[in-house]
């Protein structure tokens, strides 16, 4: 669909992202505001970064959220990855329906529905609300994406790679570990990744399962900015845009970078 | 090879069982309890070690109160419907303003697909709270856009829209606009350009190829995006609590409230039952559709 690129397309291209970025783009102009009052620009400054440094609680809340996001992101990993070789591979086993279900249900489950049936969960079993009632809960509906995006890669892949391993002599581990992991490896690496912005993005699940001494950044700021806008809440927002940002933008070169090496690698096997 | 593939599919099975499923039993388990003064607050409690007869007693305490008190005080109801209402409208807006996007991409040229595609993407990606918090700031009083309109001259008075269902439908539309897009993109994507050119040759005008072509060849797509939209809009919670007044109703934000401010749980577990039950029906024609492209794909 190349032809006529006409005027419409390219207005209508204009307008979608002037919609999408034009709120970000004020939101980051304004956390540079001098003036504690948000809508009048009062000039240039940094000053809010600085208050942002010396804030404890957000720093707090920062460094639990981390926490939470590496360690739920890694398990959702492990999880998703082989829950997507089971769906993919496995072909017939007893209650496999209700597997494939409980994996593209929490997709689509609205989050108070998930957040508050963990929480039930977790008061039931007598299990104390703290960083680890997060991470099992994030682990939970993290790892249904990283299975998702896994197990497209791992239906498009050429299994017989996978047999001749197995024929030349590998155990099975072997052949997983040096022939399907380096294959599936980009996906795998993305799942990780959007584990971890979903993990730090939550706030409903983690309103839910978090306890007293184990506020996430994303409670943290929605009860702040409940009262309103704040010069802090524009320049922490600045910060987080700025990470995702240049993370999203090197993940797409290095996966570039990657597709490009193993085209030029498959047409080096070609020539020989 | 029997105990490593068993182990495979039993660690993700057992994870999810009991972390998935099981809470929802407790969940209706609690809709069915009363309220109580307690900790947890609510009764009956299952005390498995007093024998046979506790659990008899057990079970006879459950009742379905909670579901009927639900369809007595009106609040819920309206709630419901509001929601309903607000996520219809929402998707409708969503995919009027998506589609335009999704078919400029998909005319643009080659080499820059991918920069718009990233461009689309990038949003996602970025907290969602920041995204609806970067509203508040734009539609207030004093807000930019009402600076804005008030310089231009275009309107006399600051006008009202944060804090209004408006506000909300702006919200959904602006953070859920990647999930339309994306699925009616890929599906224009594949769209053979023959067909347009078959319709116009056979005297079609363009813009009766359009409505008679493209949008029926990118119904899939369509069909994805609403159901994307739609189903989230449904439950949600920080768009309407942050963007939305105190007259906007939403099923999401009454579960919240009924939880952590009223801590009546056994309501707040009948709540979301109802609310589990009413998209059941959503998700399973959204997965019907899906499972229907992917067989007409492969």
């Amino acid at each position: 669909m190349t032809r006529r690129f006409s005027w419409f397309n390219a207005t209508s291209l204009t307008l979608g992202f002037t919609f999408l970025y034009l709120p970000m783009l004020i939101l980051i102009i304004y956390s540079f505001n001098e003036s504690r009052l948000v809508t009048v620009w009062a000039g240039f400054s940094t000053k809010w970064y600085g208050e942002l440094l010396h804030n404890e609680a957000f720093l707090d809340a920062a460094w639990v959220t981390v926490k939470v996001a590496f360690w739920s992101s890694t398990l959702a990993t492990i999880l998703g990855t082989m829950a997507a070789y089971v769906i993919v591979r496995s072909g017939r086993f007893v209650g496999r329906t209700l597997f494939s279900g409980m994996i593209y249900a929490p997709l689509v489950m609205p989050e108070v529905i998930t957040g508050l049936s963990l929480l039930l969960l977790f008061i039931a079993i007598g299990l104390d609300r703290g960083i680890l009632t997060i991470v099992l809960a994030h682990t939970t509906f993290a790892m249904c994406y990283v299975s998702v995006v896994v197990s497209s890669r791992l239906a498009s892949f050429d299994r017989s790679l996978e047999e001749a391993a197995l024929d030349l002599g590998c155990t099975p581990f072997d052949a997983f570990k040096s022939v399907t992991l380096p294959i599936i490896a980009p996906a795998v690496i993305s799942g990780w990744l959007l584990a971890f912005t979903l993990s730090l993005d939550d706030l409903v699940i983690a309103s839910f399962t978090s306890g007293p001494s184990s506020t996430t950044l994303p409670i943290k700021i929605f009860s702040a900015v409940r009262l309103g806008v704040s010069p802090e809440i524009n320049a922490l927002s600045t910060i987080m845009i700025s990470i995702v940002t240049v993370g999203v933008i090197l993940a797409s070169l290095v996966s570039k970078r990657a597709i490009k090496r193993q085209k030029a690698d498959e047409q080096k096997a070609l020539q020989t | 090879m029997n105990y490593r593939r068993l182990f495979l599919i039993w660690v993700p099975y057992i994870w999810l069982l009991a972390l998935f499923l099981i809470p929802f039993g407790i969940v209706l388990k609690i809709a069915l309890s009363d309220i109580a003064l307690a900790i947890p607050p609510y009764t009956p409690k299952l005390d498995l070690s007093a024998g046979w007869e506790s659990i008899t007693s057990y079970f006879s305490q459950l009742d379905l109160e909670n579901f009927i008190f639900l369809t007595e005080d009106d609040l819920y109801w309206r709630a419901y419907l509001s929601s309903l209402k607000i996520a219809v409208y929402s998707t409708i807006a969503t995919l009027i303003v998506g589609y335009p996007i999704a078919y400029g991409m998909a005319k643009a040229s080659p080499e820059w697909r991918p920069t718009l595609m990233m461009l689309v993407i990038l949003p996602f990606w970025t907290s969602f709270l920041i995204r609806v918090y970067s509203w508040m700031g734009i539609l207030s009083q004093e807000g930019y856009l009402n600076q804005f309109l008030l310089w231009t001259g275009v309107v006399s008075e600051p006008l009202v829209i944060l804090n209004t269902n408006l506000a909300v439908y702006i919200g959904i539309v602006y953070t859920y606009l990647p999930f339309m897009v994306l699925p009616i993109y890929a599906a224009l994507g594949k769209l053979d350009e023959s067909l347009l050119e078959a319709a116009e040759d056979l005297g079609c005008s363009k813009s009766s190829a359009f409505w008679l072509v493209t949008i029926p060849l990118s119904k899939s797509g369509i069909i994805a995006g609403s159901f994307l939209v739609f189903i989230p809009a449904l439950g949600e919670f920080v768009i309407p609590s942050l963007l939305g007044g105190s007259k906007t109703l939403m099923i999401g934000k009454v579960l919240w409230e009924e939880f952590f401010s009223n801590r009546d749980w056994p309501v707040a577990s009948a709540v979301a039952v109802v609310l589990l039950l009413i998209l059941v029906i959503p998700i399973i024609l959204f997965q019907r559709n899906e499972q229907k492209q992917r067989e007409q794909d492969g």
